[in-house]
């Protein structure tokens, strides 16, 4: 029954659970913290390795989670973890080792409000966090915004061959109204986890003991000559560009002919979809385009678009983010203004109309 | 015929290089332990068949550049990090044979948290953990096993326990975890004190194969330059000081007492 | 058919599963639908709200300030969520612990005694039933029948000795508002 399309009633949490089992997911290393632990507690109730035979652990720390995660990346296992806000800024160490190893790796961040301890409820005000990096150093992740049950389980799998086709880990970017909505999703059909040998011939780097190879295979992050590091780092950037050229996915509703536009991502992208319907109701010709991937960022698809627009808002629930890369890629072809709600606040679409209305129609 | 060779004719060879250990100069000052431990990893590895399927953890620590000098696959770890690399490896391939080499610092004081927890649910890893009681890649800092009055970079007048604890004796708080099946401490600074080392990471190696839990094997060693003594000198510093805190022996097996 | 409704109460009535039995009602009958709780502490005797809506579209937003349908179970609930009832929209609400009546005119206000039955009925746990019964009377978006098949898909073996009083509540609620 396993091996074919299922049609279930679900969280967005339980479907990354059930995506990643079908998947063929190695390993998922985690902790827990809301609004996500309904991730790990899926795995648990699934036992997955009395199945598929995927490894899943409840971590001491999200620290321990993430560096576990490393582990599995390096002998070319597809791993993941998911944590929600305060949880992610723990991870960013081993984030940073993970892309620095140019390592296959999937992560999941459930966002809540901020800072500090913040709040349980959605927010999207870890943008700045996944989009320019996060640890430190110089890198990027493929990043991802699910706007719906049906993604959280899609981008399971896109997540993963995205990552292993760069060797760059890449993150879906949810929040706490994508975690926890039930939803209808198609659950996707079961693939079998890799066989050791299908690992080593997808992944030769990986690190599985040398079974006969010649050469020692080694994971690591270190150099200690400057013009050695600087090729490592060059070599970062030439994927980043090739990631950039070929992989920037968007979605746009109603922009045909749109005199404004909203750039909204995830369960804010839903809700301006309703404003919008409601908008074209009293006449105003508005659309969207939701950005997919956040890293790398539609700039192109917006900035094609600007020059048309009588005003450009971005709406977020957070003080104002992606704002600045809609800005970097309109470069004041069109008014940009910004809508947010904080800590945890989820506007409704009647305040995505007024924001639109008092910034651009007087 | 090599350099070496020349030179060995018509002599009889009594020893080599390990075959598992590369002909890599070592960054290690001379006298440092890890050199000793180092060949004794390589042999045991070697003798026990376990070339291709052995997987060393290394984080941060003087020994992070051990992937340069033995030959088998390597992980390198964030500082403190290694039991959690070490777990993932051992979970996802049941079939590798996975150890750690950590020093004072990334296994007792940044990494107190995953060696615990490692060590307390079992993992099928050995961690082996060298005690010199300072910060050798740092410049000689104070470690959690510096031991009362000594003179670090962080403590120049000496430690002082009512300023930074007291020394951290990990070794007897990991005996308590049911997870370790094997908890020994030993040096490499005699002869006899090289085999019995060697026998105690043996034992390690195939209590990690047979899948018995965790087995931690402390190797308290000398840091000459961090100590500023001379490698004879800091061997018997270490004899009159380091041993009466730590004193070497085996604490614990669980493997010998089911026998 | 869009129907956007909105089922708020203490935690603890079941609140939630009314919700969740309902959307997956819903998606059995080939509808799309959303489920969004409020979530965290107030799962806990707190107040307790979630946004169900049922359509045979494609859904945009989970989250909304104008509802067709409120089902209101306490006084806290009426207060906050009674202006967010479209005109011509519909309260339900269990005058149980309501002192002061919804007082808007442009909405049809619909009361169902559902404490006052489950007390009668001697069963505390079907009072979500009860409720879902009279909201299926008045708004047949799911039928009982594809109601009660849900149940036997999502519920364990060892608890579908409980279907038949479920089906007794379904009919109480909707006999309460026919």
């Amino acid at each position: 029954m396993m091996n074919q399309e299922e049609v279930r009633l679900m969280k967005g949490n339980e479907a990354i659970a059930h995506a990643a089992i079908r998947y063929g997911v190695d390993g998922y290393f985690g902790y827990p913290i809301t609004p996500q632990s309904e991730v790990l507690e899926t795995l648990e109730a699934l036992m997955p390795w009395e199945t598929t035979g995927m490894t899943v652990l409840q971590a001491e720390s999200e620290v321990a989670a993430i560096n576990m995660v490393y582990g599995g990346a390096s002998m070319g296992k597809a791993v993941m973890t998911s944590s929600s806000s305060p949880g992610m800024s723990l991870k960013q160490e081993g984030i940073s080792y993970i892309a620095a190893g140019q390592l296959p790796a999937l992560i999941v961040n459930v966002m809540r409000g901020g800072p500090g301890l913040g709040t349980i409820q959605p927010s999207q005000a870890d943008y700045f966090q996944a989009v320019k990096g996060g640890g430190h150093g110089d890198y990027h992740l493929i990043v991802l915004a699910p706007a719906s049950v049906q993604d959280m389980a899609d981008f399971v799998g896109l997540g993963f061959d995205l990552s292993f086709k760069y060797r760059t880990p890449a993150m879906i970017l949810a929040d706490g109204v994508i975690g926890q909505m039930m939803e209808k999703v198609v659950l996707p059909p079961e693939k079998p986890r890799r066989t050791a040998e299908q690992i080593i011939r997808q992944c030769p780097w990986a690190v599985t003991g040398k079974r006969g190879r010649k050469e020692r295979n080694v994971s690591t992050t270190l150099e200690m000559e400057p013009r050695l590091m600087e090729k490592n780092n060059e070599r970062l950037q030439r994927t980043y560009d090739e990631i950039a050229a070929n992989e920037v996915r968007f979605e746009e509703y109603m922009t045909e002919d749109a005199e404004y536009l909203i750039v909204a991502f995830g369960c804010m992208s839903r809700i301006c979809k309703k404003a919008i319907q409601n908008a074209r109701a009293e006449g105003i010709k508005v659309g969207l385009l939701r950005p997919i991937t956040l890293w790398p960022f539609p700039s192109k698809a917006i900035a094609e678009k600007a020059p048309a627009m009588k005003g450009i808002l971005v709406a977020e629930l957070n003080s104002g983010q992606m704002i600045e890369d809609v800005r970097l890629a309109v470069e004041g072809a069109a008014p940009v203004r910004h809508f947010g709600r904080n800590g945890g606040v989820v506007p409704n679409p009647g305040e995505i109309i007024n924001a639109l209305k008092n910034e651009f129609i007087k | 015929m090599t350099k070496e060779e020349i030179i060995a004719q018509g002599g009889s060879k009594v020893n080599s290089r390990p075959r598992l250990l590369l002909p890599a100069t070592m960054h290690y000052c001379p006298g440092c332990s890890h050199g000793v431990v180092h060949k004794l990893v390589a042999e045991v590895i070697d003798e026990l068949g376990m070339e291709d399927n052995a997987i060393g953890v290394a984080p941060v620590g003087c020994a992070v550049f051990a992937y340069n000098y033995i030959d088998i696959d390597w992980i390198e770890a964030a500082h403190g990090r290694a039991p959690a690399v070490a777990t993932a490896a051992a979970r996802l391939d049941p079939s590798a044979v996975v150890f750690t080499y950590q020093g004072d610092g990334d296994l007792a004081a940044i990494g107190t948290c995953e060696s615990i927890h490692a060590c307390n649910r079992g993992e099928n890893i050995t961690i082996i953990f060298i005690n010199n009681g300072i910060y050798g890649m740092t410049g000689g800092q104070m470690a959690p096993t510096t031991l009362e009055g000594m003179k670090t970079a962080t403590t120049p007048y000496g430690r002082r326990v009512d300023l930074n604890g007291y020394p951290l004796n990990i070794t007897n708080l990991v005996k308590e975890l049911d997870g370790t099946c094997y908890v020994t401490r030993e040096s490499v600074h005699t002869p006899a004190a090289v085999r019995k080392c060697k026998a105690a990471l043996r034992q390690a190696f195939i209590n990690t194969r047979e899948k018995r839990g965790t087995s931690f094997i402390e190797v308290v060693g000398t840091c000459n330059s961090g100590w500023k003594l001379s490698p004879e000198k800091a061997n018997q510093w270490m004899e009159e000081n380091m041993f009466a805190k730590y004193p070497p022996g085996e604490i614990k097996n669980t493997v010998k007492e089911k026998k | 058919m869009t129907q956007e409704i909105i089922i708020t109460g203490f935690g603890g009535q079941g609140v939630l599963s009314m919700g969740k039995i309902l959307a997956y009602a819903g998606l059995l009958d080939g509808l799309e639908v959303t489920w969004m709780p409020s979530y965290g502490p107030e799962q806990r005797g707190g107040t307790a709200n979630v946004t169900v809506i049922l359509s045979d579209e494609p859904i945009s937003s989970p989250v909304l300030d104008k509802y067709d349908i409120a089902v209101i179970l306490n006084q806290q609930s009426l207060d906050k969520f009674e202006k967010h009832v479209k005109p011509g929209g519909t309260i339900l609400y269990d005058p149980y612990g309501i002192h002061r009546l919804p007082e808007r005119t442009d909405i049809n206000v619909v009361e169902v005694k559902a404490t006052e039955a489950v007390v009668k009925s001697g069963n505390p746990k079907t009072y979500n039933m009860i409720l879902l019964g009279a909201l299926l009377k008045l708004f047949p978006m799911v039928s009982a029948e594809t109601v009660i098949t849900g149940l036997k898909k999502t519920l364990p073996e060892r608890h579908h000795h409980l279907i038949p009083s479920n089906r007794e509540a379904i009919d109480a609620g909707a006999a309460l508002v026919g």
